[in-house]
């Protein structure tokens, strides 16, 4: 299957709007990482710098009522999914007004509303989830698709080839999201998997596999396109291998020891980012204007949503022993 | 408080059922009830289940409700969690608390998790049931005992039906609770035969339940050993030592009052757990014990628990290494300070 | 009816396959069985001919029940006899021999000093009983001064043993409106009864309560302890006589009785005797420091007690007389020093004026021994060849012979003897 890449170009109102939510990501995660210095937010942070493009592509593909699982990775896709950058924001900040009241961190962004359903921090350990969700809605007869985002890394786990293999044999619609950026924390891929075609592994579980250059927001978006439509007709998983790269190290506090600096800048030049803004400056669909505004406008975002998170509130302690068991009993 | 939990009828007819039946009945009362609910596991379909308890339920109520799954625990387990909090109420069958080991990430890092990570916001009314225990020379990999240490994880809540009347009715009530729930369904109650009402239904599953009144010393036991402690007091009557015998039924959240108030009352205690003695749930209760009726006790607290060994298969070791009615008199009978 | 599973107890015989005669070969099926899972064919493992049929269609067998016989055809094992497990060999009954000697008891000399405060009196010379947290919040709520109380088993104080003393010795002046002791059985599933007002009690009630608390001592200690018993006679002419020439030295107010010279005699043999002189706890023979002589002393309106006379091996006849005295006006009394209740570590009896000729007493725990005295009665006795009478008393000893054998006992009672051949020395 050769690599899903370019296409055209799409309308101008759509463009600009992927363009802004990939800058909208890489500046709320500029400012995380900022704010993690200034020791703001505390515990890992793990940001998604050079990795918009399959977050913001995929979640074009999807429905409000469709459901996303994802990693500890996964302010990307909270933000593309619709979630405040207010509410992330408050989350790691540890404060109240977080989404999920503090109480989850980073690695831990839960939404209701937008059916986002974390924020994993074990390896692997959402694919199950997103089996049974996919599952619920087969069995409810409804035509919704769980969208289940994970790394390369997941691959080595036990409960990826679980998970796939089940999703496969009762046809669940689940969409296989790896985000393969070559590196899991520290270990590059050809030194933890035999066979590192990961679409190869993948078709071993009889359902549809492909890669997709992770870099091109509009490649991705077109794959995920294709992957929805046949998970929601009734056409069970499938598995899309997104091949991306995170320009920044694992979490803020590795050093980067196993991956040559050269090879990070080549990533660099395939900059989603730019790639997009570039193409659309040159079909000229986009001025240096527009860009400023746009930036602007972010700039007001990110910093509207430290304030509100700074100013925050802190859970009563007394409240520590809620949300171990419900408190409403729904029916 | 009634067994049965609820108001009993004057004159209500009788069955005679084992304790798989009667587990069957409740898995077969939700079915029909609740169409959100499903049964998922290892060869609970076609096979009927391991210890027979949904046999004939594929040809009652289809593929779709009794899923066979391959053996995958974690993917599962996750699959149930998953499946909860998108509408459904599945009953997860894992064959064996043996094998539940698999699916440990999904039980303690999702099932219990969630509605704290969440902060409040999705909670996963999932029931999940397992066979535990030993007795049947199933050797050190199929013979674990536990309930202790789940009992100790926070978020998740863990039952132990040992009498026809829970069997038949903790099912229900844990599939209505929107919190997950492990059922513990020891091994050697399945044969278990006796009489149930035949209107028997949902039971409540927060308190223990008193078995037998005593005076003298509060034996205190869940599960499998809750049939020998009961013979364990029948003894102790033959030496006029009247034994008080309380089944926690709830692990977690553990009731302790009841047991506070009966060692108030009897100022012995001696807890009879399956589980490995050091670490145990028995010395939570020991710990709780100590920490509320301190001034009560006439004697340290004693434990009949399983001899720190993995489980052997010899039958007389296997015998030796289990909490036996013998040792449990003997203990009984050390803390009313006779000569034993 | 074979085993096919590990929960399969029972099996019911539907149908069988085959008929006596008929010849089957390892693998056939002969019967079909009902069990929980379902309808299971069972096979036979060996080649062979159908002898019998044991079993009715319709009946439940138990795992390991014989259904059938197959005749040798080469082979000789039965169809259907799974190997049943083995009972457990018999365990060999623990001979109930006497217990061997312990180890020689260590030195007189503190091996291990327990702890005491500064300031407070040790008890004397053995381990304190521990008591139980009930224990001592009965004792506290029935002002029972917990030295006082006997220890039960494993030298341990329960709540029954604090019910017993404070039953035996009535409640002292309680607090206005307090509420005694819960009675030590409560009655099943009833509330405690309120208890009533003990500072009432009659004489007779506390006599009788006192009767019971010997009762369980006694019992618990016949029970536990196993005793041996020893006798001797003794010649105590050449004592006697001392006695009358040391009495006439003395003022009458401090003339000196026979039998401070028992009590000094079995105070200083105990000395050399450590095995007879401590206390049994906790399954090991403790030695005391110190020779505490306990005097059993009978009360008027029935009722024993027996105080200690401290130290009775190093004081001088005179002091010891005093003590005896002194202590036995005060049990008649009531009014004894709880270190005087807790403290002997060796027990006399004498019932010689109660005209008993020899006495074999049971141990008062933790004690491991106890020695008795009949009254002295003029007997032949032969001495150097020649025939004489001489005033004689029994001396018995009751000891524990887990703490000591017949061996040490004869010493004992021979050292006490020899002692008092020689009063001069006492």
């Amino acid at each position: 299957m050769t690599l899903e890449t370019t296409p055209a170009l799409p309308p101008r109102d759509h463009a600009l709007r992927l363009l802004r939510e990939m800058l909208r990501i890489r500046r709320f995660e500029e400012k995380c990482v900022e704010l993690y210095s200034a020791a703001k937010i505390r515990g890992f942070l793990h940001v998604y710098i050079g990795e918009e493009a399959v977050a913001v592509g995929v979640m074009q593909a999807l429905v409000p009522e469709d459901a996303v699982v994802a990693t500890y990775r996964e302010h990307g896709h909270a933000l593309a999914r619709g979630l405040s950058a207010r509410s992330i924001m408050a989350e790691m900040f540890g404060k109240l007004e977080g989404c999920s009241r503090g109480r989850g961190g980073s690695m831990h962004l839960f939404d209701k509303a937008t059916r986002f359903y974390g924020g994993n921090a074990i390896v692997g350990g959402g694919l199950p989830l997103a089996v049974g969700l996919a599952l619920a809605d087969k069995m409810q007869g409804r035509s919704r698709v769980t969208a289940c985002f994970f790394g390369e890394g997941a691959v080595a786990e036990g409960e990826f080839h679980e998970s796939m293999n089940l999703a496969a044999l009762w046809d669940l619609p689940v969409l296989f999201l790896c985000e393969n950026n070559l590196y899991a924390m520290g270990t590059a891929l050809g030194r933890s998997e035999s066979e590192t075609d990961l679409v190869l592994k993948a078709a071993t579980f009889q359902m549809p596999a492909w890669p997709v250059d992770g870099m091109d927001v509009l490649a991705v978006e077109r794959a995920a396109r294709r992957a929805v439509e046949g998970a929601r007709a009734g056409g069970g998983p499938c598995f899309l291998e997104l091949r991306t790269f995170r320009f920044r190290a694992h979490s803020m506090f590795d050093p980067e020891l196993y991956r040559d600096k050269r090879e990070v800048e080549e990533w660099k030049k395939r900059d989603p980012i730019p790639a997009l803004a570039g193409a659309l400056k040159k079909a000229g669909l986009i001025a240096e204007a527009d860009l400023e505004r746009m930036e602007g406008e972010i700039a007001a975002e990110v910093a509207d949503a430290v304030a509100f998170a700074e100013a925050g509130s802190l859970e009563p302690v007394e409240e520590l022993e809620r949300f171990v068991y419900s408190e409403v009993s729904p029916r | 408080m009634s067994a049965l939990g609820g108001a009993v009828p004057a004159a209500a007819a009788k069955v005679r059922v084992t304790y798989r039946e009667a587990m069957r009945a409740a898995i077969r009362e939700a079915l029909e009830r609740d169409p959100r609910v499903f049964l998922m596991g290892e060869d609970v379909g076609r096979y009927g289940g391991c210890f027979a308890v949904s046999k004939g339920l594929l040809d009652e109520f289809g593929p779709e409700r009794i899923r066979d799954t391959p053996l995958s625990e974690s993917a599962f387990v996750g699959a149930g969690i998953g499946a909860a909090l998108g509408g459904m109420r599945p009953i997860v069958e894992i064959m064996t608390v043996n094998f539940s080991l698999l699916a440990l990430d999904q039980i303690v890092n999702n099932a219990a998790t969630i509605l704290h990570m969440s902060g409040g916001q999705f909670n996963i009314p999932l029931v999940i049931r397992m066979t535990t225990g030993a007795g049947r020379q199933l050797a050190a990999q199929h013979s674990h005992s536990l309930e202790g240490w789940y009992a100790h994880i926070p978020g998740i809540r863990v039952l132990a039906p040992a009498t026809l009347e829970d069997a038949r009715g903790m099912l229900w009530t844990a599939l209505e609770n929107p919190d997950p729930v492990l059922i513990f369904e020891h091994g050697t109650l399945y044969a278990m035969e006796g009489e149930l009402a035949a209107d028997a239904g949902a039971v409540e599953i927060d308190h223990a339940a008193i078995r037998r009144s005593g005076t003298d010393v509060s034996l205190i036991t869940y599960g499998g050993t809750l049939p020998k402690t009961l013979k364990a007091a029948e003894e102790l009557a033959l030496e006029g030592i009247e034994a008080e015998v309380i089944d926690l039924r709830t692990l977690r959240p553990l009731d302790a009052d009841p047991i506070v108030q009966s060692v108030s009352r009897t100022h012995r205690a001696v807890i009879v757990d399956e589980g490995w003695k050091s670490g145990s749930l028995s010395a939570e209760i020991t710990a709780r014990i100590v920490e509320s009726a301190f001034y009560e006790l006439d004697a340290p607290v004693e434990r009949v628990c399983s001899a720190e060994v993995p489980m052997p298969y010899a039958k007389h070791l296997e015998e030796a290494a289990l909490p036996q009615v013998p040792r449990i008199v003997a203990a009984a009978i050390r803390v009313m300070g006779e000569h034993g | 009816m074979p085993s096919l599973g590990a929960d399969m107890d029972y099996g019911t015989l539907v149908e069988w396959m085959v008929k006596p005669g008929d010849r089957v070969r390892r693998g056939d099926i002969i019967a079909l069985v009902e069990t929980d899972k379902g309808l299971i064919e069972i096979e036979v493992f060996d080649d062979g001919v159908i002898e019998s049929l044991l079993a009715e269609p319709g009946t439940e067998l138990a795992v390991g029940a014989v259904m059938a016989t197959i005749g040798q055809e080469g082979q000789a094992a039965a169809a259907e006899t799974p190997a049943k497990a083995e009972p457990p060999a018999p365990r060999e009954p623990i001979p109930r021999e006497k217990a061997p000697p312990p180890p020689s008891p260590p030195p007189p000399a503190p091996a291990r000093a327990p702890r005491i405060p500064p300031g407070v009196a040790p008890p004397g010379g053995g381990a304190r009983p521990r008591v139980s947290p009930l224990a001592r919040r009965r004792a506290a709520e029935l002002n029972v001064d917990l030295a006082t109380v006997i220890a039960g088993e494993g030298n341990v104080i329960r709540v029954a043993d604090v019910e017993n003393t404070a039953a035996a010795r009535g409640v002292p002046k309680p607090a206005a409106a307090r509420e005694a002791a819960l009675p030590a059985v409560p009655p099943p599933a009833a509330p405690p009864a309120p208890g009533e007002r003990a500072a009432q009690k009659t004489v007779e009630e506390r006599t009788a309560a006192m009767r019971r608390a010997i009762a369980t001592a006694m019992t618990r200690a016949k029970r536990e302890i196993p005793h041996y018993y020893l006798e001797t006679h003794i010649d105590l002419g050449g004592a006697l006589a001392w006695l009358a020439e040391e009495n006439r030295k003395r003022p009458v107010t401090e003339r000196l009785l026979h039998s401070v010279l028992l009590v000094k005699a079995v105070a200083l043999a105990a000395r050399a005797a450590p095995e007879m002189n401590g206390f049994w706890i906790d399954g090991e023979f403790r030695p005391s420091e110190h020779v505490h002589v306990g005097m059993a002393i009978s009360l008027r309106k029935g009722g024993l007690v027996a105080p200690a006379l401290h130290d009775a091996d190093r004081k001088p006849l005179g002091e010891l007389m005093k003590e005896i005295l002194d202590v036995t006006n005060r049990a008649r009394t009531g009014v004894l020093r709880s270190s005087e209740i807790a403290d002997a570590t060796i027990t006399v009896t004498n019932l010689g004026d109660q005209g008993v000729e020899s006495v074999f007493g049971v141990i008062h725990p933790p004690q491991v021994a106890l020695v008795g005295f009949g009254k002295m009665v003029e007997r032949p006795w032969a001495s150097g060849g020649m025939l004489g009478v001489r005033p004689v008393i029994s001396a018995t000893l009751s000891a524990d012979h887990r703490a000591s054998d017949g061996h040490c006992g004869g010493r004992f009672l021979a050292a006490i003897d020899g002692l008092l051949q020689e009063p001069e020395k006492l």
